[in-house]
């Protein structure tokens, strides 16, 4: 691993060049643009990509905005169809038609990763392929306009789990796909989100690209329109999620847990929950209930990853 | 110099896929075609061929797989059955508008339900609109013949669409039978080396494939993909007079078995056709003039070249191993029907629902169906329903 330095990996060039058509202060686009920073320059890549918001904005016919080579096959399959790209670079490889060294990254949201392309993922991941998949967690199907996934958070108001007067929002708490995918045994699998001066996510980017065999990273990439916040807020956000402990930064490699970052005071909840409209319903009168159960996830699920990483 | 052997169907495709040795194969099993890539794992075990075997967890992801391969720039098979079909499905689509040439052993089953392992065309048939070539065979010696000439029409660089090479379940893909087998260096020398013109990892320059297209755009790209599905016509053909100089055996879109001087003819696909021919055979000493016409292209659709040979039959049967579920009778017989009118032609024609679920149709059936024919050609069409099933238990 080289010495970190934000200015010279901010000055690589672009692989994610500019004119796309993805909202003003999109997470997705953040974390596609600095993974693919970390990319050693010099190297070429096939960039995969899930059906939603990253592939209709980014690869609109007859524009790309991808300086690789990139594939976009379907919404439930980005695994699948990257571990076919990837076995044929080995064929292709083997019989001496390629010269150049290729990565192999995909991106996916919540959806195509955690729900429908869950099967996918985690075959790519068992049979060891040399890739990385990158989901972009922002918590919910916003290409389709917000509909809760397994991703969403407890008690957020999506568009199929709406709050109103018979309902807080989404019953049931997250999947926790992070440690499902380390449970596959696989080199490396981190979490990480837009903190600083994004060492953690550049640092996690590089090591499961340059990790051989398979790696997993789960990125919180919020949403404006789906979290309902001002996009400078992003910001804000994701150092809430972070001292709250709802979105811990963390490694497993090699099967070795490691905390990536410990607050030094845990922040209650409230402070990461009320910056968004989607929790906006938990902080009416008699909403202290649902705010404490909440806590109480966060809690259990953090002190979970405190063992695991001891 | 021809290798003369007895294989099954199954035993034949995968020698077809070990003597052409694609770069990627990605695969799930499904009766009956499991054994394809069991033969492909093991000739790869044993140093007999050096294709890269993906071991997925689904059909959907053999296809996914298969396309990011093809993509990528290398020669891709994968093979399926029934309910494999029926979960690579959307991804058939995906294959096909992304031209690429793909070779898909398809080892015919029935659909659920109820759940059934044995023959049936209705799994094929239902992606008949995908954008796939489909060949059908008669048997072992035709399925290994169609699959040695697949990749030659697929990779056609007037072509660039995924192929179907087809055979009926047990019936041929089990039953072993005489073949001839063609030298291994004969084969590749006819099928060549894969040289696609784009493709992902290509020196220079990258690649996007799979966008997002609006209305704008979106069109065009279909009746380009029409193109070259027309365009498939002629290469089959093109292909078929090659592999006839290192073969000796004829192919094209159809084989018209006993039928240019025929009265009567039956219309089908696959392996019912050599039960057919035994009573073509049966009727002929009889003074009856029976004959087949054996559709082995299905797509592109060979609509005039079919209605072309049957011009001068009195009746004909058309009949389908799938139940289509229009309640007007099966594919093969709605679309045959229809390049008939486009002929004006006035036959007599009966549709025919057959073998579902691997419901054996007999020599005694076919030798009926003619002698309707002629009756019904005598006294006219006393049919009351669009089509009709032979077989069904009273």
């Amino acid at each position: 691993m080289s010495q970190y330095s934000f200015k010279e990996i901010q000055e690589r060039p672009e692989r994610l060049s500019a004119g796309h058509r993805l909202c003003a202060g999109c997470g997705g686009t953040i974390a596609v643009r600095n993974v693919l920073k970390a990319l050693h320059p010099g190297d070429r890549a096939v960039v995969g990509n899930a059906t939603g918001c990253l592939e209709v904005s980014s690869f609109t016919y007859p524009y790309t905005a991808y300086e690789d080579s990139y594939i976009h096959n379907a919404f439930e399959n980005a695994a699948a169809t990257l571990s076919g790209v990837e076995t044929a670079y080995h064929a292709l490889k083997k019989k001496g038609k390629i010269k150049e060294n290729f990565k192999f990254i995909t991106f996916g949201g919540d959806g195509g990763t955690y729900d429908i392309g869950f099967q996918s993922l985690s075959g790519a991941m068992e049979r060891g392929h040399d890739m990385v998949y990158v989901c972009y967690d922002n918590g919910a199907y916003m290409n389709t306009g917000i509909q809760r996934s397994s991703a969403t958070p407890m008690y957020a108001d999506t568009t199929t789990t709406p709050a109103g007067s018979h309902s807080n929002g989404k019953p049931q708490a997250r999947k926790d796909l992070a440690a499902i995918m380390a449970a596959h045994h696989i080199p490396y699998v981190a979490q990480t989100t837009f903190i600083g001066n994004m060492m953690d996510l550049y640092q996690k980017s590089e090591k499961a690209i340059y990790t051989g065999g398979p790696a997993f990273l789960n990125i919180m990439a919020p949403c404006p329109r789906g979290w309902r916040y001002d996009a400078p807020e992003i910001v804000t956000i994701c150092k809430m999620a972070v001292e709250t402990c709802y979105w811990p930064l963390f490694e497993v490699a090699d099967g070795k847990w490691s905390l990536s970052y410990r607050p030094k005071n845990k922040l209650p909840i409230e402070e990461f929950l009320k910056l968004q409209g989607r929790f906006k319903h938990l902080f009416a009168p008699g909403g202290e209930h649902l705010i404490e159960a909440f806590q109480d996830e966060v809690d259990k699920r953090w002190e979970e990853l405190l063992q695991k990483c001891e | 110099m021809a290798v003369k052997e007895r294989m099954s169907g199954n035993e034949a495709v995968a020698f077809a896929m070990k003597q052409i040795n694609p770069d990627v194969m990605p695969a799930f099993p499904i009766t009956p075609s499991t054994e394809l890539p069991q033969f492909v794992s093991s000739y790869i075990a044993n140093g007999e061929m050096d294709t890269e075997f993906i071991p997925v967890e689904s059909e959907h992801s053999a296809m996914s797989a298969a396309i990011g391969a093809e993509a990528a720039g290398a020669r891709t098979m994968t093979a399926t059955s029934s309910a494999g079909l029926a979960l690579m499905w959307e991804m058939l689509y995906v294959a096909a508008s992304n031209r690429l040439p793909i070779a898909l052993a398809v080892v015919n089953r029935a659909l659920s339900g109820p759940l059934n392992i044995n023959c049936e065309h209705s799994d094929s048939m239902g992606a008949r609109d995908s954008g796939w070539i489909q060949i059908y065979a008669e048997d072992n010696q035709e399925v290994y013949d169609n699959f040695i000439q697949a990749y030659r029409i697929a990779e056609h660089k007037d072509v660039m669409l995924p192929i179907m090479i087809c055979q009926d379940g047990f019936i041929i893909s089990h039953g072993v039978s005489n073949i001839e087998l063609l030298e291994e260096a004969d084969v590749r020398n006819f099928v060549g080396a894969y040289e696609p013109a784009h493709y992902l990892f290509k020196e220079g320059e990258s690649m996007a494939v799979g966008p997002y297209a609006v209305s704008a755009y979106g069109m065009e790209a279909k009746r380009a993909q029409a193109e070259a599905m027309k365009n498939a016509r002629q290469v089959i053909l093109d292909v078929a007079e090659e592999y006839k100089k290192i073969s000796g055996r004829e192919y094209g879109f159809y084989e018209a078995y006993r039928l240019s001087d025929a009265d009567y003819a039956i219309v089908a696909i696959g392996s019912v056709c050599g039960t057919i021919k035994d009573a073509v055979d049966a009727l002929r000493e009889k003074g009856i003039k029976a004959g087949l016409l054996k559709v082995r292209v299905f797509r592109p659709f060979p609509g005039k070249e079919l209605a072309d040979a049957l011009g001068h039959c009195r009746a004909a049967a058309v009949m389908d191993r799938c139940e289509g579920f229009s309640a007007n009778g099966g594919p093969l017989a709605a679309e045959l029907s229809a390049a008939l009118f486009q002929a004006k032609s006035r036959m007599e024609v009966v549709n025919i629902v057959y073998g579902l679920n691997g419901r054996d149709f007999t020599v005694d059936d076919a030798e009926k169906l003619y002698q309707d024919l002629a009756r019904l050609s005598e006294h006219g069409n006393q049919e009351t329903e669009a089509y009709r099933y032979i077989g069904l238990r009273d």
